[in-house]
């Protein structure tokens, strides 16, 4: 994920804006024609302005220009470069992989997620050991982590295969096979970010009224009832702010393609943001490179707009 | 609040006073000396000792996890020894790609470029199309002209020159080679001394090599081929001894989908499809060592800079012959980096850098930096010295690489070979994870880089 | 099932599912300490010969972790400490002024967040060029000095600051520097922490940005560090060596995350949704 600030805050937004409108008034008294707030907000907007809204205008105009190690000075095309991506068998690929990576790794680490926070939010014993387990991934540098995998996944002396044998499983080359290579890269994001989300399922498990279960109880609800009918829903809010994060950082997986395959076999494991990196760093293709930085753009404003929609929806109606 | 804020505001000062201002280190403008020849203009002041002292930047790639610093800054601080006005500052810049990528960088403006550089041979028509390099004719006549080019192999001067000007001096330079566990050949009834010679040889003791436990999985392989990282490394090999190399002098032609090519790709889509000598999919190049040393396949190609550590870690005698040939004996690609002087530096810059080349590559030191990395020396000359002839004679292992360079050939380079060596270690994989027919593969590989590099045609 | 049989299942559940997610820790752990000169097979690394430091020092002599170290502390708590004050000033002025524009201002910030910086790498890096930054530990900091996300958090939290402390204190003839620092800044304080210990695990673990505007060993963090220690290029992957400078960087972040677990990891619960 980019930052911190992949976080969504409409999720919360609309609380927000109804809870202020009465002191409205007041404050518009008090600091109307000041030069203050403006200076306030100067040093943030200083930083976004040069990071985030020129480079959006930037990526986008360099998008219509050809500048590679052939054509050294910038030449305008216009769409030519997203046409030839359109072309390109491999922008396909990369294309196909990101989305299976994005829907094979989201709803099965939000899914464990859940199940964990389940578990954990039992009176056991040696709570802060399992929560230890389950989290400690969320801290080790992806490229570390990488490393890491990068080793287990090795088909004759790798841990993985190494434990499949004692199950009497020959495991396959897992990052040497196309159609193994991207699961095995959902298995490792899976591991890495699935005791992340689990703390936000907790945290929402622990701010629920216990009201809801004893009614269940009385009612005589099996366990799995109350969970698939009370839990679940009630943490729809957290669920849907963890499906944002979650998307919007598998969007941007490209440590551990760098450290494990470096996209192969074949592009088998080739994701959106490495090939970026590779086609602009590595093959100089300034031009192909900015147009995919566009398409990027592009998928993480349409899911943001959408999930927005979906957040609004559900305010309105429930 | 105030002391805390006013304390930030300090630390963020410090922190913008600290970062060094890269653009009054870096050469604004090439002085007009630099446009013409190097040497022509240069050399004179430069052999009278310049009065102020110069600076080299020096990048250099790992490509080896062995103490390559400390040799680097050994060597660093004899040459300050012995030119006492130029100090030499070694930056490790990463993998041979990232370097070459921050030097790109670095070109069109950003940090500071470096004065010498190890990169790839093959990188030597991006530096040229990006005006980066400066041919180093003019330097090496001063230097003992042919007679000193002559004792560097021939086979690594191959991707050091273009359109007959030298642009690159052969200094961490490899070649891949077979490894092969006598013991296992014992075992099997081989001969240790005879490592295979030709194709159908290597396909017919990988299958004595081969082990299954009872219920018929694979305990011990054959042979490994690494195919990741860069694919077309090895591959060239089975190109080039099955008649032609996918390359030539010409840096915007490629030749993937030759019969001969495609030939030789179906040998090793065999070698696990067919014989089942061979692990299935892309074998990872990090792995292969340590199966070798483990015992998980008796032979495996590798480059030549393994060499010492498989000799450090395998429990068993290891053999290393030949890659295998099949129309020509052992034609293996040649690989690794050469150093090169920039151009947007002053001429009295250039001049010490090759100072510090002509120091870096006496056949003394390339002898001692095989010995230290598993390099091949250079220099033929290299071998002739007391060091490297106590050292051959006592692993032999070692002089394996240098004789099997007579075949070598040319490491793919061409125009954007960054890009035009995926686009063909695209097309290998592809065949080799059963994805395409070898045919279907290189015949897209050809196309794909024909695309690129079209774009380069006057 | 009576509850005890299911506390019981429960338990092994929980001990089979952290066994899987500690093993590979574990297992990491182990390569780092068994001689660099054994081959690699099984068996060896679980019930091993001998257990050695030798790759640890060997990995510290090889590439200079302790520059690394510092780049890394420098450059996440550079980060930090310019958040800290952007987004403290600027959250409090969309929370408590009233100006022409703050709306669409605030939509204009809040693009930082729909577009996030990895995106953005290409033209970033040219203007890292540009200023002349590259191969500066600034040029890794400078694109998250000020924080969309950050600002939206404080002021979420200065919201909920009642009114009334703040019109108190204005009557007392406090200024507005005063008042955020008597009145805001004690009701923000856990958001600033917790936004802080988020800020730094991320920043510390970050590797593509760094790694495309660094250059040398004198500005690149540890994970660029362990990243270029661990592409061998040429040669196999010497496992015990390589784990263990894993170790190395991933070790302090570690200790420091056993320490202060509780406060971590509410921490982060607390920057997403509060």
């Amino acid at each position: 994920m980019s930052d911190l600030s992949s976080a969504n805050p409409f999720a919360t937004e609309r609380v927000s804006v109804s809870s202020t409108t009465g002191s409205i008034a007041r404050s518009r008294r008090r600091a109307q024609s000041s030069l203050l707030p403006y200076l306030l907000i100067l040093p943030t907007f200083i930083f976004v302005t040069a990071f985030t809204l020129l480079p959006t205008l930037n990526v986008l105009h360099d998008s219509l220009f050809r500048q590679n190690q052939a054509v050294r000075v910038p030449r305008f095309v216009g769409l030519e470069n997203f046409a030839n991506l359109l072309d390109d068998p491999g922008f396909h690929k990369v294309l196909g992989n990101t989305l299976l990576f994005v829907v094979g790794t989201v709803p099965l680490s939000m899914a464990l997620a859940f199940g964990m926070a389940l578990l954990l939010n039992q009176h056991l014993r040696g709570l802060a050991l399992y929560r230890l387990a389950f989290f400690y991934p969320t801290i080790l540098p992806m490229v570390s982590a990488a490393t890491i995998w990068l080793f287990m996944y090795a088909p004759e002396y790798g841990l993985v295969n190494e434990l499949l044998r004692v199950g009497g499983v020959r495991g396959p080359n897992w990052l040497g096979d196309p159609s193994w290579v991207l699961p095995a890269f959902i298995l490792m994001a899976v591991w890495k970010q699935a005791g992340y989300y689990m703390v936000f399922y907790l945290a929402g498990l622990q701010g629920l009224s216990s009201d809801y279960f004893e009614a269940a109880q009385l009612d005589g609800a099996s366990w799995w009832h109350t969970i698939r009918h009370i839990t679940f829903p009630l943490l729809m809010g957290t669920t849907l702010f963890v499906t944002t994060i979650a998307v919007v950082a598998s969007f941007q997986t490209a440590d551990q393609i760098y450290v494990m395959t470096a996209g192969g076999p074949d592009n088998a494991s080739n994701l959106l943001l490495f090939d970026i990196y590779e086609t602009n760093f590595r093959f100089q293709d300034h031009g192909s490179a900015s147009a995919l930085s566009v398409v990027l753009v592009l998928i993480l404003l349409v899911f943001t707009v959408l999930n927005f929609r979906v957040v609004e929806r559900r305010v309105t109606y429930d | 609040m105030k002391s805390i804020s006013v304390t930030i505001f300090m630390l963020l000062l410090v922190l913008v006073a600290c970062a060094p201002a890269a653009t009054t280190t870096a050469p604004t403008t090439a002085p007009a000396a630099n446009t013409s020849a190097p040497g022509a203009t240069s050399a004179p002041a430069a052999t009278t000792a310049p009065a102020a002292n110069v600076e080299l930047n020096f990048f250099y790639p790992v490509a080896v996890p062995g103490p390559i610093t400390q040799i680097i800054d050994g060597y660093v601080a004899d040459f300050k020894k012995a030119n006492p006005s130029i100090t030499v500052k070694p930056v490790l810049a990463g993998s041979y790609q990232d370097t070459l990528t921050k030097i790109q960088t670095s070109i069109q403006g950003g940090g500071n470029p470096p004065d010498v550089a190890v990169l790839l041979s093959t990188d030597l028509y991006p530096l040229v199309d990006a005006d980066a390099v400066i041919p180093l004719d003019d330097f090496i006549k001063q230097s003992g002209g042919d007679a000193y080019l002559k004792d560097f192999h021939p086979a690594f001067m191959l991707n050091s020159q273009s359109q007959g000007k030298t642009y690159g001096i052969p200094f961490q330079r490899s070649t891949p080679v077979l490894y092969y566990n006598k013991d296992l050949f014992k075992e099997a009834g081989l001969d240790p001394e005879k490592p295979p010679k030709t194709w159908q040889e290597m396909a017919d003791y990988a299958v004595k090599l081969t082990k299954k436990d009872a219920s018929g999985n694979v305990t011990q392989w054959g042979l490994e081929i690494p195919s990741d990282g860069f694919p077309y490394w090895l591959f060239q090999a089975f190109a080039i001894s099955n008649g032609q190399n996918v390359v030539s002098d010409d840096p915007s032609k490629v030749f993937f989908n030759t019969p001969t090519t495609v030939e030789g790709l179906q040998y090793v889509l065999d070698l696990s499809k067919k014989v089942k000598a061979m692990p299935e999919g892309v074998i990872l190049w990090a792995n292969v060592p340590n199966d070798f040393s483990g015992g998980k396949t008796a032979m495996a190609y590798h480059t030549t800079g393994s060499l010492t550590n498989i000799l450090s870690q395998a429990k068993f005698n290891v053999g290393v012959g030949y890659l295998p040939g099949n129309k020509k004996p052992g034609g293996a690609p040649t690989g690794g980096g050469n150093l090169y002087i920039f151009k947007k530096v002053s001429p009295e810059k250039q001049q010490a850098a090759w100072k510090f080349i002509q120091f870096l590559t006496t056949p003394e030191r390339a002898a001692q930096w095989s010995i230290d990395t598993g390099y091949v020396a250079t220099r033929k000359s290299a071998y002739d010295t007391l060091l490297m002839k106590d050292f051959v004679a006592k692993h032999p292992q070692y002089g394996v690489a240098r004789d099997q360079l007579q075949y070598a050939e040319r490491e793919l380079s061409t125009h954007n070979s960054p890009q035009i060596q995926q686009i063909f270690g695209n097309g290998i994989q592809a065949a080799i994870t059963g994805k395409k027919t070898p045919q279907q593969a290189l015949d897209d590989a050809q196309k794909e880089a024909e695309r690129v590099l079209v774009q380069f045609k006057p | 099932m009576t509850r005890r049989t299911r506390q019981a299942m429960l338990t092994l559940l929980l001990v089979a599912v952290s066994a899987i997610w500690l093993l590979p820790i574990v297992w990491t752990i182990l390569v780092s300490f068994r001689p660099a000169t054994e081959p690699i097979v099984s068996g060896r690394i679980w019930f091993g010969s001998t257990l050695t430091l030798e790759n640890y020092a060997t990995a510290f002599r090889i590439a200079p972790f302790g520059t690394y170290y510092l780049n890394t502390l420098l450059i996440a708590f550079g980060i930090l400490a310019a958040q800290l004050v952007t987004i403290t000033l600027a959250g409090y002025a969309f929370a408590r002024f009233e100006f022409r524009g703050r709306d669409l201002l605030f939509a204009l910030l809040l693009l930082q967040i729909l577009i996030p910086s990895a995106a953005l790498i290409i033209p970033n890096y040219a203007t890292i060029r540009t200023l002349g930054l590259f191969d500066t530990q600034l040029a890794i900091m400078l694109p998250y000095c000020g924080s969309a996300f950050g600002t939206f958090l404080m002021r979420q939290t200065f919201k909920s600051v009642p009114r009334d402390l703040d019109d108190a204190a204005r009557m007392d003839g406090a200024n507005w520097l005063q008042v955020l620092r008597f009145v805001y800044l004690p009701a923000g304080t856990a958001s600033l922490v917790a936004f802080a210990l988020a800020s730094i695990t991320f920043h510390w673990n970050e590797f593509l940005w760094p790694l495309v505007v660094t250059n040398s060993e004198r500005t690149r963090p540890l994970t660029v560090g362990l990243a270029v220690f661990t592409q061998l290029g040429e040669l196999g992957a010497q496992w015990p060596l390589v784990t263990a400078a894993t170790l190395i960087v991933a070790g302090p972040l570690f200790v420091f995350f056993l320490i202060f677990q509780r406060q971590f990891i509410n921490s982060f619960v607390r920057s997403g949704l509060k």
